[in-house]
């Protein structure tokens, strides 16, 4: 299937993704291309057949519901771009009126 | 002593138990072989020689008065750089994760520690193993030993070059669709991807959940057994590694032959695109198993042309929701140019993504959007099914499938980096095997006449990796394609 340069920049802002000029004409005709040759798919018969999430063989798992040791505070916040009393610091979100 | 880098992982843990060579002389001998090629090959994006050796000197004072135990003491050993240790950078080859040092080691790390290795350093990867060549790495391309102007495979590149040019005893690689045995076999080494469930996945870092698995990379079968004994087992902190005992995988190396077992040749893998050379060679070997007493039989896997579509959809879908947690907050780059939240999450994602990774983010998340969910995510997953339901009806009449590993050997650098369709289709025989989530071994089988390697493809049934590693070290002792090596230096 082709998709249209403005079908590109909706998924782009689905996925967050801030993408160029030159990345959108990119993107446009390889995903058209990409998603043209999935589209052999159509040919196999699937109706009635059940999706596979993961293979077969596994279920859920449970444990006890009990407190177990953690990464501690000061690790967990370590790799963090900005931290501050072990929290993540983001920019503000609610403004003030 | 001298050639200690050549050794297998086996011959030099014997030399170490015997007290034939001491720790220091093994990170030696490495760390001399690393300055001298690696300039060349550019397997590792961070080394850790200097903390292997420091190790390696307390082992070695710890060990005067007693014998050497553990599998793997003293053994340096190198990681794909997107399997977490802690304290040692992970970067996944990727800006997004380039300052990431992990605060824990992922299970199998744990497990190689606990018997003792030597870290030796973090190689390079197609960024979140989403390639098929290395190239697709924010800290440049690998190269393949056997000629530096081809690319070593991927993702795994580094780990598959670094055991092909002696940079280190054995590697462990991540493989969502071919992305241990394809590299493997472009390097003339061994890699195996165990069954999904049968290695623990804590600390690997996400890609493609239903379909990554970690295995080893070696210089031959025995020590590819070696290395699946350390690192398989249950894991409660990984939820789909599977409650099985774990055998004892160097005993299946005994049997030197294929005696009572039957092989399946599935006819779809031996179709158009297959280089001739490549065809010949695996015809080869398979006349060879049938010498070593297998039963050979030709199958169908009727769904194999399917293959590359189903995964794409499937490994991009789950990519895409993976790949959402780096925004910018918890860890990695954050962009300095934000002007509020939603403008910190697109820039950072924008300025830490290389280009394949963002095309996979995109077409996952458009298989997965609203109106197109049924006609990509759930056909790939209907589709998914099916081929699940090919390997078992073909496991009824067989115990074995083989078949090659790639269509072409090493491609050259750049080739295919500006075509994405052409570098998904070079996986065409490695990907349904994570689609049915079965095991899998690439071992070598020849060599082009250019003298780039080829690599033979043995599938078994879920958790038989026994059988795999029986049938692969019979061949591999009847046949002397491993004592070549690459001419680097």
């Amino acid at each position: 299937m082709k998709i249209s340069k403005s079908d590109v920049e909706k998924v782009a802002k689905l996925a967050r993704l801030e993408i160029t000029e030159t990345e959108k004409e990119a993107f446009t005709q390889q995903l058209s291309g990409i998603l043209t040759y999935v589209e052999k798919l159509n040919a196999l018969k699937t109706a009635g057949v059940e999706p596979t999430a993961t293979v077969p063989g596994q279920s859920n798992v449970f444990r006890e519901d009990k407190a177990r040791p953690s990464l501690p505070v000061e690790k967990a916040v370590a790799n963090a771009p900005e931290s501050a009393d072990g929290f993540f610091v983001v920019p503000k979100i609610i403004e003030e009126r | 002593m001298t050639g200690i880098h050549k050794l297998t992982l086996a011959d030099l843990q014997k030399k170490f138990t015997a007290g034939e060579v001491t720790a220091r002389d093994i990170v030696q001998a490495y760390t001399l072989r690393i300055n001298q090629v690696e300039p060349k090959v550019k397997a590792y994006i961070t080394q850790t020689k200097e903390t292997a050796m420091a190790q390696a000197e307390a082992l070695d004072g710890k060990l005067k008065g007693w014998r050497r135990t553990m599998p793997l003491m003293g053994m340096p050993v190198a990681i794909k750089d997107n399997i977490c240790t802690e304290h040692v950078l992970t970067t996944c080859a990727s800006r997004i994760l380039g300052n990431f040092v992990p605060p824990y080691d992922a299970t199998v790390i744990a497990r190689l520690r606990g018997q003792g290795y030597l870290l030796l350093g973090k190689t390079n990867l197609d960024e979140f193993a989403m390639g098929s060549s290395t190239e697709n790495s924010a800290f440049g391309p690998s190269r393949n030993p056997w000629n530096v102007g081809h690319v070593p495979g991927g993702s795994s590149g580094g780990s598959a070059a670094a055991v092909a040019a002696d940079e280190c005893v054995a590697a462990l690689g991540s493989d969502p669709g071919g992305s241990i045995r394809q590299p493997a076999a472009l390097c003339g080494v061994v890699g195996l991807k165990p069954t999904y469930g049968r290695v623990s996945r804590f600390g690997l870092v996400a890609f493609a959940s239903s379909l990554d698995q970690i295995g080893p990379i070696t210089k031959d079968v025995t020590d590819a057994a070696i290395m699946l004994n350390v690192i398989a087992g249950h894991d409660p902190l990984d939820s789909t590694s599977a409650n099985l005992p774990v055998p004892d995988y160097t005993r299946a190396l005994k049997k030197k032959d294929l005696k009572k077992l039957k092989v399946g040749v599935p006819r779809e893998f031996f179709a158009e695109g297959l280089d001739p050379e490549v065809g010949q060679a695996v015809q080869a070997a398979i006349d060879e198993l049938k010498n070593l007493g297998g039963e050979i039989t030709e199958i169908s896997l009727p769904t194999t042309d399917y293959a590359v579509a189903i995964y794409y959809l499937i490994a991009t879908a789950e990519a895409s929701s993976n790949l959402a947690r780096y925004d910018g907050v918890k860890y990695g780059l954050r962009t300095k140019q934000a002007k509020d939240l939603l403008d910190m999450y697109v820039k950072t994602r924008q300025e830490g993504f290389g280009p394949e990774v963002k095309r996979r983010i995109m077409l996952g998340t458009y298989a997965l959007s609203a109106g197109y969910y049924d006609a990509y995510y759930g056909k790939a997953q209907a589709a998914r099914t099916m081929t699940k339901q090919d390997f078992d009806a073909a496991f009824k009449g067989v115990d074995l499938i083989v078949t090659p590993v790639t269509p072409t050997p090493a491609f050259k650098l750049g080739e295919k980096s500006e075509d994405p369709l052409q570098m998904y289709l070079s996986d065409i025989f490695t990907i349904s095997v994570n689609l049915a989530g079965v095991p899998a071994i690439s071992i070598p089988c020849g060599f082009s006449k250019a003298g780039l390697p080829i690599g033979l493809q043995i599938i078994g049934r879920p958790f038989e990796e026994e059988t795999i590693l029986r049938a692969a070290h019979a061949y591999e002792q009847a046949t002397s394609w491993r004592a070549k090596k690459p001419n680097i230096r």
